[in-house]
């Protein structure tokens, strides 16, 4: 296995994994720390190998703990780093991610889910206080490249933590993917790096979660910091909605899906459509902020709108927020597993998606899905 | 009815302190140049803001104070955050050496301390200490012992010593019930990556200048690239010690010192245990008393 450099124009088959580390290098990532867990291993693997050549640093923690502490450190420099983990390794990490958030350091957060099921701890996460993450779902490698690099820079540009949600399929499958460095325009300055220069002027500089500074600096104190986090939180859910649909203009039925499930959808509701069908989709592509709007718009004179995901329904409530009342919504998605219970079950089939769709779209809301298909290995 | 107080008879010259002697210098003149004000939010008898202005000493006269970076912790000494005047990042309690590993790694010209409690450090983040010492990540970790949570008002910690009382450890530490201290700079001692551990303490003008000295070993340590190094000071605290103010010295001598044996706990590789260090300070105590007998002779003629 060779390491592949970011080659504007040339297009290499590469696993989800490799294409995110090449990604994030091509970035100006240098600091990486992770901890090996299915399905997130690889990515660590390959940050390992990527990142010394460029003068970079990858570390394999301890823990998960201080995988994200070690990013803390990295980020508090200046320099672009990351971490990630599995949902399991991103529990362990929640504290930090809170105060990471609070000291407005720009940590970017590869994670690749066990199953598909981790909404609601990406986009609400499980730490304390006032905090959100910008949350990229790509769904699929060539998106997965794309976003990572959007990551860094939207860290950058709003000082605040990015969670790029990846699941078994984006971080094992492969495709052929062209990485390029993308120019995603100026990002602020970073005056609040540590280095020690200004040691002993009087301007030291202090990076906290509670908006302290040195004594004679000027000070927010807590509640204000505390305020001013709010603020930039609405100006992130004005500015960075990102959400594609398809074929929404005159749709009856309309499937709400994010990641990899929602490449699946798209390809049946394009096969649909194809046949007669009356069908659409709507894909968030940034789960927070979440593209509320778009659902309130497109959900309009529909008969039904449709939510599916790999799990016993999260992303649903916010689809019931978007729509809120304009439409039925209901779940066409449920929990299916591999073996392992780290992949993606018998639900995640074409055949069987489209025949759950098609069941909402002559029936409605109170049509009877097909039965959940069982993984009999499992 | 008039008591009459004797008169304390003076031994030796007496030093007219009603004028100061020329070349004198007031406090206020003695303050480090990285710390930004002379108070501190501790209680009275704290050790804590020796500590912190003996390492940044140490700091300034090693010439690295336009180079260092610190990481705090979560605890008393949290409020020194604001008044050292050194570049610092706030970590969370038990997190300070990871954090310092990032700081480390990104920006190797620089000197990178933590500065941790025991709660913090032995506590909540022993996994962190250890693996950081065992990597020979090239920063120095600072302990402030005081064998309790002092921020949250006396609770019992992993150094706490035996028969220590404390608010969750009220008839004072048992081994059966609450388990044994850690001794966390021996621990640590023996780990590979370790270059140079040593436990000093501000009880004494003694104990401090000592200290000093470890904190520039460890300081010279890390310039050299030669690993992990750690000091950790027993500092006093009376408050949470449940004791009057100014017995905090006595009790650090006869409480935690005699668990927390101090001195130089590894250096050059050579590991030194408790036996030999208290062996050493025993050497240290009877050669000062005989000093002190000596100097007291010839003042007095005797």
């Amino acid at each position: 296995m060779t390491t592949v450099e970011a080659s504007p124009g040339v297009a290499h088959l590469m696993e989800g994994s490799e294409a995110i580390a090449t990604a994030a290098v091509a970035a100006g990532c240098r600091f990486f720390a992770g901890y090996p867990m299915t399905p997130f291993t690889e990515v660590l693997e390959h940050f390992a190998k990527q990142l010394p050549p460029v003068g970079g640093v990858c570390v394999n923690a301890e823990s998960e703990l201080e995988a994200v502490g070690m990013a803390w450190g990295a980020l508090s420099t200046g320099a672009r780093a990351a971490t990630g983990s599995t949902g399991q390794g991103l529990s362990l990490m929640q504290e930090s991610f809170s105060e990471i958030t609070l000291a407005e350091l720009p940590l970017v957060i590869f994670y690749m889910a066990r199953g598909g099921q981790d909404y609601f701890q990406s986009t609400r996460g499980g730490g304390h206080g006032d905090y959100r993450h910008m949350v990229l779902a790509p769904m699929d490698i060539a998106e997965a490249a794309e976003l990572t690099q959007l990551a860094f820079h939207l860290a950058d540009k709003w000082r605040n933590p990015v969670l790029v949600y990846g699941d078994y399929l984006t971080a094992h499958t492969q495709q052929s993917v062209s990485i390029e460095p993308v120019d995603f325009g100026p990002v602020p300055d970073k005056p609040w790096a540590v280095n020690g220069e200004l040691n002993g002027t009087g301007n030291s500089r202090i990076v906290s979660p509670l908006g302290f500074a040195k004594k004679g600096q000027p000070s927010l104190g807590i509640e204000r910091h505390l305020r001013a986090m709010q603020a930039k939180l609405a100006e992130i859910e004005q500015a960075e909605v990102r959400v594609e649909t398809g074929y929404v203009d005159d749709a009856e039925t309309v499937i709400v899906a994010f990641g990899t499930p929602a490449k699946f959808v798209r390809y049946v509701v394009a096969q649909m459509r194809a046949e007669g069908e009356k069908v659409g989709y709507v894909r968030p592509i940034t789960l927070w902020p979440y593209p509320y709007e778009t659902l309130a718009q497109v959900s309009e004179g529909v008969r039904t709108v449709g939510v599916f995901e790999l799990c016993g329904g999260q992303m649903i409530e916010d689809v019931r927020l978007g729509v809120l009342g304009r439409a039925p919504v209901v779940g066409i998605g449920g929990i299916s597993t591999d073996g392992s219970g780290f992949g993606v079950g018998p639900l995640l089939d074409v055949e069987i998606i489209r025949e759950r769709i098609l069941a909402i779209h002559r029936g409605g809301a109170d049509a009877e899905l097909p039965p959940l298909p069982v993984n009999e290995r499992g | 009815m008039t008591v009459t107080q004797p008169q304390p008879q003076p031994v030796g010259p007496v030093l007219d302190t009603s004028v100061a002697p020329p070349g004198a210098k007031k406090i206020a003149d003695l303050k480090p140049d990285l710390l930004l004000t002379q108070e501190h939010a501790m209680c009275p008898g704290c050790g804590e803001p020796i500590a912190l202005r003996v390492y940044l000493e140490a700091l300034q006269e090693l010439g690295l104070a336009q180079r260092t970076i610190g990481v705090a912790g979560i605890g008393c000494y949290t409020a020194f955050s604001g008044t050292m005047d050194v570049d610092l990042v706030q970590a969370l309690h038990g997190r300070a050496p990871s954090v310092a590993t990032g700081v480390k790694r990104m920006k190797p010209e620089a000197i990178v301390f933590t500065l941790q409690g025991d709660g913090d450090m032995v506590n909540e983040g022993l996994q962190e200490i250890l693996h950081t010492a065992a990597r020979g990540e090239n920063v120095t970790c600072i302990l402030l012992n005081n064998g309790v949570f002092g921020e949250t008002g006396g609770h019992m910690t992993a150094t706490t010593v035996l028969g220590q009382r404390t608010k969750n450890s009220l008839d004072g530490r048992d081994a059966e019930y609450h388990g044994y201290p850690m001794l966390i700079g021996d621990l640590i001692a023996q780990i590979q990556g370790a270059s140079y551990v040593a436990r000093g303490s501000v009880h004494n003008a003694g104990a401090v200048a000592r200290t000093k000295r470890m904190f520039k070993r460890a300081f010279e340590s890390q310039m050299h690239n030669e690993g992990f190094s750690f000091v950790e000071v027993l500092t006093m605290c009376p408050t949470g010690w449940f004791i009057p103010t100014g017995d905090g010295p006595d009790y650090l001598q006869d409480t935690l010192a005699e668990v927390h044996v101090i001195g130089e706990l590894k250096v050059d590789g050579v590991v030194h245990n408790t036996e030999q260090l208290v062996a050493e300070n025993t050497r240290k105590a009877e050669e000062a008393a005989a000093n002190k007998a000596r100097d007291l002779a010839a003042k007095t003629g005797a």
